[in-house]
């Protein structure tokens, strides 16, 4: 690994978020946004609910699913702007190696989905008085298993894109929602029918969103299961490398890096 | 001369198609070999197989000794190239895109470099322009910059004079046979203008079908078979290959 290299890919995100107000408001008026409506929607029920503080169970959900969220689109705009910009063929064919390249976008993915976080944080604590002291230390794992997860989905999604060509792009944005129902970001898992907490048990936000109400409800966190959902989460960042891996040696060996624009070689 | 560049045997093949089929050929230092073939001969193929982007099905390619299937960063690091195909991406500026270039071939004294090669490629006064904007001679000129900045042993230019008026070709082929000339490596040129070709190139390589057809001097080798000039030799080449004897190539 050459850190030059992978700060190179880094140093280019850098200079297209700076140069373009449409790529720096997407950092943060998204989640912003959203902070403001569930703000609202947690204070009514709060109004309407008998002592029930609805604040640190929604407004705290929605913040740490956006922060999942934000890392995950993190990766894949990185990887996006090389696409748009058709520029495979100058940077594939340089000595960066596909582990410097991916690492750059991760990194790439810290810094932007930090902006998010640190604006949600602001609005959500100064605005809606969501208190992070809540949910304590805690708060750490919760976060990490997050960034864990959605670097590995991030990657996953990327080389979906390469496989399929740039038009499938659009089965990367609805991901999220599509793994929301799964994961109980409102609600226990025990909402759900059985066949769907087996999904449920595969993925990694299911343990954190389901720790954060248990310390709301006043009782104590499985470590055993927030480990459990870590471990996930990293060996899912394994298993997307090695997806990525091996679509990029397909990618070379059909040809379909050098043609990338006609999507499919047939 | 010592070789900067080592195809041997080189094949690629999609499905039943040979696309390039055993070529074997090399570049020596301070040469710079033109890579000649009418449409879907395989020349860019070839090109796009040196580069690593593409597989070849059997065959080995070596950059300074390096087997670039298995030290393809190593290889790499010493090699570059521009073309008409690949351009700079648009929404960063000059100066922009040449660090960020600089920083992944590892480039020392980065800034002094992208100084010198604004300078050479009469690009200063579009440091902190955006590529998009550019002319498409103003982008190649770009793209031969970003190709000259690690001062490559292998240069592979892909038609780098395919949208060039002739005065700015002319400057360009000047800049690479001086390049080829006190540089530390040798190019690997494509081109479709045989005055060009004749001019800049000490070798020529014809490329028909996938197969190496001819290999020569590119002034003498008109003469040897027959023709007045490069261009009517390529014309042959293009629309009757099977006239040319393939046992010419050396």
């Amino acid at each position: 690994m050459n850190f030059q290299r992978t700060s190179a890919i880094v140093l280019r995100h850098y200079y297209l978020i700076r140069g373009s107000l449409s790529r720096v408001l997407p950092l943060f008026v998204w989640v912003a946004v959203d902070v403001v409506l569930w703000g609202f929607i947690t204070k009514f029920l709060n109004t309407v609910s008998h002592g029930f503080n609805f604040v640190p169970a929604f407004l705290g959900a929605v913040l740490l699913w956006d922060f999942f969220i934000r890392v995950m689109q993190g990766v894949t705009t990185a990887f996006f702007e090389d696409v748009w910009s058709r520029n495979f063929l100058n940077i594939f064919t340089t000595p960066l190696s596909i582990s410097e390249y991916v690492s750059g976008l991760v990194l790439s993915s810290i810094a932007t989905s930090s902006v998010g976080l640190v604006v949600m944080l602001a609005l959500a604590t100064t605005a809606f008085g969501l208190s992070f002291f809540v949910y304590g230390l805690m708060l750490c794992p919760f976060l990490l298993v997050l960034f864990l997860f959605g670097i590995a989905l991030g990657i996953f999604a990327i080389a979906m894109v390469l496989r399929l060509g740039p038009a499938s792009e659009w089965f990367v944005w609805p991901i999220p929602a599509l793994i929301s129902p799964f994961v109980g970001v409102f609600y226990p898992l025990s909402t759900l029918p059985s066949w769907m907490q087996y999904f449920s048990h595969l993925l990694p936000p299911s343990y954190v969103f389901e720790g954060m109400r248990t310390i709301i409800s006043g009782g104590t966190v499985s470590a055993t299961a927030l480990l459990w959902g870590g471990s996930l989460a990293a060996l899912y960042i394994l298993l997307a490398c090695r997806f990525f891996v091996h679509t990029y040696r397909h990618a070379v060996r059909t040809g379909l890096i050098a043609r990338y624009s006609a999507e499919t070689l047939s | 001369m010592p070789q900067v560049l080592s195809v041997v045997e080189l094949r690629k093949e999609y499905g039943n198609a040979v696309a390039v089929d055993a070529i074997t050929f090399d570049v020596g230092r301070n040469e710079i070999v033109g890579l000649l073939g009418p449409n879907g001969a395989g020349k860019t193929t070839t090109i796009s197989m040196i580069l690593g982007i593409l597989e070849p099905s059997s065959g080995g390619i070596y950059i300074e000794g390096m087997d670039v299937a298995t030290n393809r960063s190593q290889a790499l690091q010493r090699t570059n190239f521009a073309a008409v195909y690949a351009p700079l991406p648009g929404n960063l500026t000059v100066y922009q895109n040449l660090r960020i270039f600089g920083l992944i071939y590892g480039v020392r004294d980065l800034r002094e470099r992208i100084e010198a090669l604004l300078k050479q490629f009469d690009l200063e006064i579009f440091r902190d322009v955006k590529c998009g904007v550019l002319s498409s001679g103003e982008q190649t000129r770009l793209s031969l910059a970003k190709a000259m900045l690690n001062f490559p042993h292998l240069l592979l230019l892909d038609e780098p004079t395919a949208s060039l008026d002739p005065a700015t070709a002319r400057d360009i082929r000047k800049e690479i046979r001086e390049f080829a000339e006190q540089g530390p490596g040798g190019v690997l040129w494509t081109s479709h203008n045989m005055y060009e070709v004749q001019e800049v190139c000490d070798r020529v390589i014809f490329l028909s079908h996938g197969k190496m057809l001819l290999e020569g001097d590119p002034k003498a080798l008109p003469r040897e078979h027959g023709k007045k000039n490069l261009e009517e030799l390529f014309i042959t080449v293009a629309r009757e290959p099977l006239t040319i004897d393939a046992g010419q190539a050396s």
